[in-house]
């Protein structure tokens, strides 16, 4: 491991960091610290800007003397983890039913134009990212969005205009 | 209205505040039976007396699930309760926990007392970021006001009470993914038997109930069993939560006796929007086949009435489609859900899922085969019962459904290669 490296894992796992993880730790019952790992990996993909990388993921088995593919096997089931970099705002748009009858292709399509981007992709000043995802469990909403912990819901375009201005 | 449960008191400002929460009565009844410790088996006569059936989606009688519990086996027992709302159409239990979190936080002590449970988890959807926040604080304040921990009230009864989030997969919405999920592993769902009453979370006795479920325990046992009970209908006891969305004015959430007509809360729902005509209702969650909405009118919202309809009152979500929508497109879109959210374990459901959704996304763009609907009602058949969990049946019988009711629609996808006149997108 090259010194940038190690550097950049100590960053990552500052004290309160590790302090976050135990107080999740602290949930379980003894000898159950796995129960903490999806809790981690959200901990830990929240202080590095939204994703996962490959040493992120080894850190936290490490942390909770599991082994990496323990880790991976989680971080790769679970749609909210990701593994490559996303905008600083990541706009998760529902398109199940309730938000497509309810006209979130028009959603989907005003944003495509608007940023540049499909889902899955970034914009390229970092700021947006696009992802599809599936009922978000607010349908008398519909169409809505979710952006970082935050839902909107009941969106036109001009409504989506407001909002993508006042996402930093 | 006068037969609220859940949102009995939501005309106070923060029902989410404690002292709230308590103006009411709130922790009376909690109080009551640490203190006077009331035989568990007294508690679960009240449950089976009560007609409460499980608001997750099977409707399992709640009483007759607490009973499998052998509270005298040693060992750890575990309360865990499903608020991973994941069925699309489904968004009542994010209501629960935004403006009603003491009542879950009281009904998971409960019934953690009646199986002597010590911890109990509640397993909330990763995106429900807000409404964790909100129940956390209630679980904050019932700490802080001796009703979670150590020797709860004096009376020798342990319970911690903590949130374990999601990450996102519906099919952890599952009871038995769902443990895998707070074991820290991927939410696969296991075989059955054993039943989590045997072999739970940690390998140890666990019931697990929907949000909705637990929130009602408070009232019921406070109010009455036979009170509950009488507000409903025949094996439907009680009230229920039924989100209703799509094309109606007013979509949203609302409390209503088990029994009432479709009509009503269609109407309570502001009836359809722009003057468009209803053409179709998903009654229970997107697993549950369409009615055509004219037979819905004469529905009443109970087990019995849209089972007998040849669907199933699931969580209780009603979609509602006006005229415009293409059923074809709308079958499309829930079979690329279920093939996309199918854990992968048994073949019938990961492969026939797949096919599902390829067959009908082909139709969708014009390039059905003429043989595809034949293939479409052989493939669902094979998934049926055929499963390690119900995510496979649950993909399978809307399009039996779908079938049964709008078979011209996929057929003239078939034919002309476009929608029929009159359903638009
Ligand atoms: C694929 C699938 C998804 C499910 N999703 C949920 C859910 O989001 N919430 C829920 O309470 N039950 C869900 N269930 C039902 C649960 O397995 C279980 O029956 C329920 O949580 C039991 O609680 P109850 O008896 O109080 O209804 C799901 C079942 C399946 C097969
Ligand atoms: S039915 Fe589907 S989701 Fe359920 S266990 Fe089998 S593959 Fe997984
Ligand atoms: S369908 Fe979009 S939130 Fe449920």
């Amino acid at each position: 491991m090259s010194a940038l490296e190690i550097k950049n894992r100590n960053e990552l796992f500052t004290p309160e960091i590790r302090a976050e993880i135990d107080h999740e730790i602290a949930k379980y019952p003894e000898g159950e610290s796995q129960s903490a790992a999806m809790a981690a990996l959200r901990i830990v993909q929240d202080a590095n800007g939204g994703w996962l990388t490959q040493e992120s993921m080894d850190e936290v088995a490490a942390y909770l003397d599991l082994p990496p593919i323990a880790i991976y096997e989680v971080a790769t089931f679970y749609s909210m983890y990701e593994h490559k970099p996303v905008g600083r705002n990541k706009l998760c748009v529902c398109t199940n039913i309730s938000c497509m009858i309810n006209n979130s292709d028009q959603i989907v399509e005003h944003l495509n134009n608007r940023l540049g981007i499909k889902f899955g992709e970034v914009t390229e000043d970092g700021r947006y990212s696009l992802k599809e995802v599936e009922c978000l469990g607010a349908c008398g909403g519909a169409p809505m969005m979710q952006v970082g912990r935050k839902y909107y819901e009941n969106l036109t375009p001009e409504r989506l205009d407001s909002i993508l201005d006042e996402l930093e | 209205m006068a037969n609220e449960v859940i949102f009995k008191n939501r005309d106070l400002d923060n029902l989410w505040d404690i002292e709230q929460y308590r103006s009411r009565g709130g922790y009376e009844i909690l109080t009551r039976i640490l203190t006077e410790k009331t035989p568990p088996a007294e508690i679960i006569d009240g449950m089976k007396t009560s007609g409460l059936r499980g608001r997750g989606g099977a409707g399992f009688p709640t009483g007759l699930k607490w009973s499998f519990i052998n509270r005298s086996a040693p060992g750890d027992k575990y309360l865990v309760c499903n608020s991973d709302e994941g069925e699309p159409g489904t968004f009542k239990d994010r209501d629960i926990l935004r403006y009603n979190p003491h009542a879950l936080v009281e009904g998971m002590l409960i019934a953690s007392y009646v199986i002597d449970a010590h911890r109990a988890y509640n397993y909330i959807r990763g995106e429900f970021w807000e409404p964790y926040e909100r129940f956390q604080n209630a679980i904050d304040q019932a700490r802080a006001a001796g009703f979670v921990g150590k020797n709860i009230l004096g009376s020798g009864f342990d319970c911690e009470l903590n949130v374990h989030l999601g990450g996102g997969a519906y099919v952890c919405g599952e009871e038995t993914a769902l443990l895998e999920s707070i074991e820290g592993k991927k939410g696969q769902p296991r075989y059955k038997p054993p039943f989590p009453a045997h072999v739970g979370l940690y390998g140890c006795p666990t019931v697990i109930n929907n949000t909705e479920t637990l929130a009602s325990v408070p009232t019921i046992l406070r109010e009455g069993a036979e009170r509950f009970r009488d507000i409903g209908v025949e094996n439907s006891g009680g009230s229920k939560l039924f989100s209703i969305s799509g094309h109606v004015k007013n979509p949203g959430v609302f409390e209503l006796p088990m029994g009432t007509p479709f009509s009503e809360l269609f109407e309570l729902a502001g009836g359809m929007r722009d003057g468009s005509k209803i053409k179709a209702v998903i009654p229970g969650g997107s697993s549950s086949p369409v009615i055509p909405g004219e037979i819905m009118m004469d529905l009443t919202m109970d087990y019995d009435a849209i089972a007998k309809a040849g669907s199933m009152l699931g969580s209780g979500a009603v979609i509602v489609m006006d005229e415009s929508t293409c059923m074809v497109k709308v079958l499309d879109r829930m079979g690329y859900f279920y093939h996309e959210e199918s854990c992968g374990q048994c073949t019938p459901c990961r492969e026939g899922t797949g096919w599902l959704y390829r067959i009908v996304h082909r139709i969708e763009n014009g390039q059905g085969r003429p043989e595809d609907i034949d293939l479409l009602m052989d493939v669902q058949n094979r998934i049926r019962g055929k499963t390690i969990c119900a995510l496979g049946d649950a993909a399978a019988m809307p399009v039996a459904g779908m079938l049964r009711y709008y078979q011209d629609e996929f057929q003239y996808h078939i034919d002309h290669k476009k929608c029929m006149a009159g359903t638009g997108a």
